[in-house]
């Protein structure tokens, strides 16, 4: 609590104060470091509970994947958890859970993080455990560890994609918003193919590339104690080697499509969904945020555009939801609709149509906005309640924005947005071509939204 | 130096690829973990004991960290009590509170959720029914006029009821797409059969949510959502005496009224193993689950069941999981777990497995069943023991997460004090309470077995498995006749 203090939003808007404004943020004060090999470390001290979140980022994701290897950076993710030089296969784990932590790692387009969450006095352990993967990983992995993540890997996929109802209409989507050579074209889980492929040459190789001291910043928040933590920090990472020296990509090549793309996928599923996907602004550029309240307008609740008149009023669609998704490198501003029985793709279409129609005309309402934004404040704010999320928030901000307490220029990002700029936006995005899938039951061909619709 | 040779070694078999900058390769320097210094004591929340004037318990824990507020008030009826043929009511009556009061319309009640940047949830399970609320303190009293408006005056309007209905026909057609949920469905179904309300899914079914009216939903709503059979647990930026005033302001004029037991049937027995086999064709995966009836939130047992099902299933490096993912690479998770409710719930094992290893899982999940039975090493005790006390500080870092301990406490009737007596009670179980529970309550050789699946390529290799009679099954997990 010591170095949480509540201030109060600071703008200054000509028209009256939002709601959101009024709200408190709580500031995530912050030590920021560079060891000599690279690492970049962030401290935060939160002593509410007797816990502390330990979270890695390496700045890879699936993004950085070779053709031919698409899945490859969840693949090593995995890898990362059967052992390192001094730490045998299965005690990593095991280490934490006699510690009464817990552990995990996830891995977007853009970065993989590993993850604990430790009662205070195991953090010396936990780093020493991540210090470990991160240096020396090598001397002890072999064909063996590789080979059962690939199996493990692959059930995840089966388990969340392949047998799941419309499992696979992300990459379907994926695949032709982007032309191949684009790095969002294919998914994160990658293809089954793909994992057959990868050989222990690649993650060797891939390991070398990327998980290197200067590749990585390592957040510690909660119960600790400054210049403790910090000799454990230097004793830990310090002897790692740094690596080469990292060039990512910078840019993408623009979305392919040159007008709407219908696309059919048949599934074992009993209703038709359609999607709609358009490119969209990246993680921070101008209209992310705007998306994000146009997404929150059309259909964030039941008092959505989009929700009320194809849920509520008509009584036509089972569901309705959708997404701003700003990467680092590109964005998709999705929105998929599932028929109830009895109703037709088409028929749920045309309405997204028009109510689409009348967001360009006519905009939106003060109301609509406020409420959009002080949805989001309220999430922001709920995203501080653990040591596990505040973690999170300095990671990722200082990866996007280079600054890791950004929680008020993140929100100020959204207490600026005016309803005319949602309009302007709206105009833009919904102008460009979109892919539109229908998902629909298996046999059922004829539902397909047709392509000659105006 | 050992290490050194051995980043060598694997160097040479690399075949010379170099490493990475100008160092030499070098080991760790430090080859052996950190001895952990002691366990910081975990300061727990003190709970508060109030009542409103009509009889309405209230639990209040201060948590000024964040400016926000957790609420969750527990009315202690759920899906337990559907009438016979009206399975489904009671969640229904659930997600209808918000659908329109004698104030507000459905809609109105949605734009100020969204507008307030509020959560607010009306919800049942089998145990209870539950209306949640997070806020910020900002907004407290605006939110909780509207959480009092949807507990106390629904007006169930004739179109939202028939709204919702037909909402959950929908849902229910769409079960037939997962083939999880239909063997948690079906697995419910066998073990309990059609009379105990154990076997019947929350949600009902096509028939049971056809004939339910707006008048059963009344009668259920009046007869069961009563102060008097309720609790409400607050958690967050807020002082006692102050919530109370506002509390018995908002809540103060909810009616007490007798509320009629739940008496429960007894459950069928099962003597010997039966497995029954589900078809979804071309499915990727097979969802097992299997289990006996385990045992009720009262039970005595409580703490050597935490440790022992921990060391089986409960964790990621419990056997069950590490034979069936980190071994053998058959899942992506493997799990078991006692939902323990009122009257003894189910013991289970589950797991996703990858077709062509259907029959291959299933001797490996009897072996574990089986070995647990036998004596836990100390060494496997002790860190499931330390497992289960030390994450306890996580489970009680957020407003929400106490709150959710607070409303099983006042659901179970448990002593105020559980949490503070937690950890010194798994400390006392020892390796033979943990023997006999796992005798008690984990029985392979009456288990029914629940396996959804692609038959054509699973079945042969399952009746060859000889564990139990096997008997092909409808998704409701009703016997086909082939």
């Amino acid at each position: 609590m010591s170095f949480r203090t509540l201030a109060l939003a600071g703008v200054c808007l000509a028209h009256a104060l939002p709601l959101a404004a009024t709200q408190d943020l709580p500031q995530l004060a912050y030590e920021k470091f560079t060891l000599p090999n690279g690492l970049q470390v962030i401290l935060h001290e939160d002593r509410s509970v007797p816990l502390v979140a330990v979270n890695v980022w390496y700045h890879v994701g699936s993004a950085d994947e070779l053709p031919g290897r698409t899945g490859f950076a969840h693949l090593f993710e995995h890898v990362m958890f059967m052992g390192s030089e001094n730490v045998p296969v299965g005690q990593f784990d095991v280490w934490m859970e006699s510690a009464g932590g817990s552990s995990n790692g996830s891995t977007t387009e853009d970065r993989t993080n590993y993850y604990e969450d430790v009662p205070s006095n195991a953090l010396p352990l936990t780093l020493w455990l991540e210090a470990d993967r991160m240096g020396w990983l090598l001397p002890t992995l072999d064909q063996e560890k590789l080979d059962l993540q690939r199996e493990v890997v692959k059930n995840e996929r089966l388990e969340n994609f392949d047998n799941r109802p419309y499992g696979r209409a992300t990459e379907t989507i994926l695949a032709a918003l982007f032309p191949s050579d684009h790095p969002y074209s294919w998914t994160v889980i990658g293809s089954m193919d793909d994992l057959s492929a990868a050989s222990l040459d690649d993650v060797k190789a891939f390991f070398r590339k990327w998980y290197a001291p200067n590749n990585a910043t390592l957040v510690i928040a909660g119960d600790f104690e400054r210049d403790e933590t910090k000799a454990w920090v230097e004793k830990y990472f310090g002897a790692i080697p740094r690596g080469p020296a990292i060039e990512r990509r910078a840019s993408v090549p623009a979305p392919r499509i040159q007008r709407d793309t219908f696309l059919l996928l048949e599934d074992r599923v009993q209703l038709p969904r359609v999607y709609y996907a358009w490119g969209s602004p990246k993680a921070f550029a101008p209209g992310d945020a705007e998306f994000d309240l146009i997404r929150q307008i059309l259909v964030g609740g039941k008092d959505s555009r989009l929700y009320k008149r194809l849920v509520y009023d008509l009584q036509i669609a089972a569901d309705v939801s959708g997404f701003q998704s700003g990467q680092r490198l590109d964005g998709i501003f999705q929105l998929q609709f599932t028929a109830k029985p009895g109703h037709e793709p088409t028929e749920l279409a045309a309405v997204v149509d028009e109510e689409i129609a009348r967001l360009v005309a006519g905009g939106v309402t003060d109301r609509e906005l406020e409420a959009a934004r002080n949805g989001y404040m309220a999430r922001l704010l709920d995203r501080m309640s653990s040591v596990n999320g505040k973690s999170e928030e300095l990671a990722y901000y200082d990866y996007f924005l280079g600054e890791p307490n950004s929680l008020r220029a993140d929100a100020d990002r959204y207490l600026r947005v005016k309803p005319a700029d949602l309009q302007n936006l709206a105009r833009v995005l919904f102008a460009r071509p979109k892919v539109v899938l229908t998902v629909v039951p298996e046999g059922d061909t004829s539902l397909l939204v047709p392509g000659g619709r105006r | 130096m050992r290490a050194w040779v051995a980043r060598l070694a694997a160097l040479v078999v690399l075949g010379g690829a170099q490493p990475v900058g100008a160092q030499a390769p070098s080991g760790n320097p430090v080859t052996q973990p950190p001895v952990l210094g002691p366990v910081k004591p975990l300061t727990l929340p003190t709970v508060l004991e109030r009542r409103l004037s009509n009889g309405l318990r209230i639990l209040i824990v201060e948590q000024h960290e964040l400016p926000v507020v957790d609420l969750v008030l527990v009315v202690r009826t759920g899906s337990e009590s559907d009438p016979a043929g009206k399975e489904g009511l009671a969640t229904l009556v659930g997600t209808l509170l918000d659908e329109g009061t004698t104030g507000r319309s459905s809609l109105q009640i949605a734009e100020q959720i969204s507008f307030l940047g509020i959560s607010l949830a009306t919800t049942a399970g089998l145990d209870a029914s539950r209306v949640t609320l997070h806020a910020p303190v900002a907004q407290l009293d605006s939110a909780l006029a509207l959480m009092a408006d949807v507990t106390l005056r629904p007006s169930f309007p004739g179109n939202e009821v028939e709204r919702l209905r037909q909402e959950r026909l929908t849902q229910l057609l769409q079960i037939r797409d997962r083939g999880p949920a239909m063997a948690d469905q079906a697995y419910m179904a066998i073990l309990y059969g059609p009379d105990h309300p154990y076997g019947h899914a929350t949600f009902g079914n096509e028939a049971s949510v056809a004939s339910i009216t707006r008048d059963d939903v009344l009668r259920f709503y009046q007869t069961y959502y009563r102060p008097n059979d309720a609790a409400l647990v607050v958690v967050g930026d807020v002082r006692p005496d102050d919530i109370q005033r506002r509390l018995e302001r908002s809540l103060g004029g909810w009616q007490a009224a007798p509320v009629p037991e739940i008496g429960f049937p007894p459950a069928p027995v099962t003597r010997a193993p039966t497995v029954y086999l589900i078809d979804t064709p071309r499915a990727a995966q097979s969802s097992v689950r299997m289990g006996t009836i385990g045992v009720a939130r009262s039970t005595q047992d409580f703490f050597p069941i935490q440790v022992m099902n921990t060391v089986l299933g409960g964790a990621f490096t419990s056997r069950l999981n590490q034979n069936l993912r980190e071994t053998r690479g058959y899942t992506y998770g493997a799990t078991t777990g006692f939902d323990m409710r009122k009257s003894p719930g189910p013991f289970t094992a589950s797991a996703e497995i990858v077709t062509e290893k259907s029959d291959s899982a299933l001797i490996e999940f009897i072996k574990e069943l089986r070995g647990i039975r036998e004596p836990v090493p100390q060494a496997e005790l002790d860190k499931a023991k330390s497992y289960v006390q030390l994450s306890l500080p996580a489970a009680m870092e957020t407003t929400f997460g106490i709150a959710a301990r607070l409303a099983a406490i006042a659901l179970y009737d448990l002593p105020l004090d559980f949490l503070n007596t937690y950890s010194q009670r798994i400390s006392a179980v020892t390796q033979a309470d943990v023997q006999r529970v796992a005798r008690q309550y984990v029985r392979p050789d009456e288990m029914n077995v629940v396996v959804v699946g692609d038959l054509a390529e699973i079945e042969a290799g399952i009746r060859a498995l000889g564990v139990g009679s096997v008997v092909v099954a409808d998704p409701t997990g009703r016997p086909l006749v082939r």
